[in-house]
């Protein structure tokens, strides 16, 4: 076996795993809370605030599998070690999965709760909605940022596949893929916007992805100037991916 | 080497207690930021379970016509969910480090300002001869999520009156122990400590403000802020300020430490008022713990609006938030 199967068959499905835990955990004290036979103990798990619990756990996961995303090319130039490669799809759909469950959390406990939960058969119901939800992403920065930063990784998840690659081509789903960056950021910003006054977790974050853009950007830089000195001797131009 | 005698000492040697105790404070706020970075890993949570306040001593205590009859919210949440960032930022946090908080014995609290009676006094002095109220009051926090909790206290304007404020005293201003070697979240420069709160002096004199030192009937635990502290239910929660050591009446409306912290979010009055939005999320609605969901329209002074809206007519509210 070939250490790219390796990483394929061994190491990919219990990282799977793993990274559903946080869900697993969320998603059995909510059956808990919601009475399901045999749970029920599990529902102390959320505290007492359950919709602040599975809101913030839910984003912070996001952030946190962004971040690994985007340390998957730095550990891979830094140790050779060209495999890991293969996680990193799964790791970043899966910071898309947990964004998208801090949103529908928001849709769900914030917006439909606080238009009484009306009727999800009616029309009016959805309408009702998109104004709703829009109004916030307008009028609250912090959301307007949080929102975009989801928006960007719906974009990425829906062009995650080979065959995605293959109808874009190599050169622009690299370039739309570069959106991951700015996902991140906006997902630092979004959570820096949202707390009352202790910065220092959001700051944390905030350092790691600066860390992680800073070596990305300090080997692009590496590169361009090789590049430029190459050029000048060859006098034709190459293209510099990342 | 010559030891001065403590009479030479002259007071410009003596380092003030404040700059003292602040040169460890960057040591602290280092390590603090270190904690936050483990805490980005969930490992205070992981490492200390979360466990309700221990059960005190019981407190004899009279029912009272204000309080309401919704049913309280459970020991349990009500001492395990607390902002009260001298023992940390997370909601769980002062549960776990206000476990082994030591106040300072015998616990005083200093009268000082517009009044008569100036000076310490001791907590057992304040409660000599006080009846002790139940008082079940809605609690709503500026966050938007709100309890019922069951304090024991007595009203604050019952011992502001044997203070004997003068006729200058307009505001009455309150103030946090200040001690970062028992509340380590006053070492992290969050806020500026020690935290500050007050109110006008109707306000204080109102028979719903009460200074509280029991919970469920029993001693209030740390983590709600022991041995005393300020409840006034119609205002934004962080209106309640926590151990209280020293009452001051003033002439000038006093800064209070959130207002302080963000001017355009917090404001003096924090008049709990659905029709006010914070600038980054809308007051109209509130959720009752432990709801999954903002369950309750919020109402006009968390709805004691009978008992208090006669203190702000002609006021505008929008203006002074």
């Amino acid at each position: 076996m070939t250490t790219h199967q390796a990483v394929r068959w061994v190491v990919k499905p219990p990282l799977f795993a793993l990274s559903l835990l946080p869900f697993a955990r969320l998603a059995r004290a909510m059956l808990g809370l919601a009475g399901l036979a045999g749970l029920e103990r599990f529902a102390g798990e959320l505290g007492a605030d359950p919709l602040q619990t599975i809101t913030n756990d839910t984003g912070v996961w996001a952030l946190r599998f962004l971040c690994l995303t985007l340390a998957i090319t730095p550990v891979r130039r830094l140790t050779g070690w060209h495999p890991i490669i293969r996680l990193r799809r799964m790791l970043g759909l899966f910071a898309f999965f947990y964004g998208s469950l801090h949103l529908l959390i928001f849709i769900v406990f914030d917006r439909l709760a606080g238009m009484g939960f009306p009727s999800l058969l009616a029309a009016s119901t959805y309408g009702a909605l998109v104004r709703s939800v829009g109004g916030e992403v307008i009028k609250r920065p912090y959301i307007t940022v949080g929102f975009a930063s989801w928006a960007m990784m719906l974009a990425l998840a829906a062009t995650s596949t080979a065959g995605m690659i293959r109808r874009l081509g190599g050169r622009r789903w690299q370039a739309l893929h570069r959106a991951v960056y700015a996902a991140a950021a906006a997902g630092v910003l979004h959570y820096w916007w949202s707390v009352k006054a202790d910065v220092r977790r959001p700051a944390a974050y905030g350092a790691v992805v600066a860390v992680l853009l800073a070596l990305r950007f300090a080997w692009w830089l590496a590169r361009a100037r090789a590049w430029r000195r190459s050029s000048a001797r060859a006098g034709a131009p190459r293209s510099v991916g990342f | 080497m010559l030891i001065k005698p403590p009479a030479d000492i002259r007071s410009s040697e003596i380092t003030d207690k404040k700059v003292y105790l602040n040169r460890r404070q960057f040591m602290r706020a280092a390590a603090g930021t270190a904690v936050a970075a483990g805490g980005v890993l969930g490992a205070g949570r992981w490492l200390n379970a979360q466990q309700p306040a221990p059960h005190g001593r019981k407190l004899e205590a009279k029912k009272s016509p204000f309080s309401t009859t919704e049913t309280p919210n459970s020991w349990e949440h009500i001492t395990t969910y607390n902002n009260y960032y001298e023992f940390g930022t997370d909601k769980s946090d002062p549960a776990i480090y206000a476990r082994n908080f030591k106040p300072p014995e015998p616990w005083t609290v200093t009268i000082e300002g517009e009044c008569a009676k100036k000076g310490p006094l001791h907590l057992e002095d304040i409660l000599k001869g006080v009846t002790l109220e139940e008082r079940i009051y809605r609690h709503r926090c500026v966050e938007a999520w709100s309890m019922v909790i069951p304090w024991v206290g007595f009203p604050l304007g019952d011992f502001l009156k044997k203070l004997e404020p003068t006729s200058r005293a307009k505001f009455v201003e309150f103030t946090t122990l200040y001690d970062p070697r028992r509340m380590p979240g006053e070492a992290q420069p969050i806020l500026d400590w020690p935290y500050v709160e007050g109110l006008r002096m109707d306000e204080a004199l109102h028979p719903l403000t009460i200074l509280a030192v029991g919970l469920y009937g029993e001693v209030l635990p740390n983590q709600n802020g022991a041995p005393l502290r300020l409840v006034v239910p119609w205002k934004y929660g962080f209106k309640g300020i926590k151990a209280i050591t020293k009452i001051r009446f003033t002439e000038r409306q006093p800064l209070n430490t959130w207002q302080k912290a963000a001017p355009n979010e917090y404001g003096f009055y924090a008049n709990v008022n659905p029709n006010v939005d914070h600038p980054r999320w809308s007051q109209a609605r509130e959720r009752r713990l432990p709801s999954l969901f903002q369950n309750r329209k919020t109402e006009m002074f968390n709805g004691y609006a009978d008992q208090v809206a006669s203190l702000y007519a002609g006021m505008d509210l929008r203006k002074n938030f």
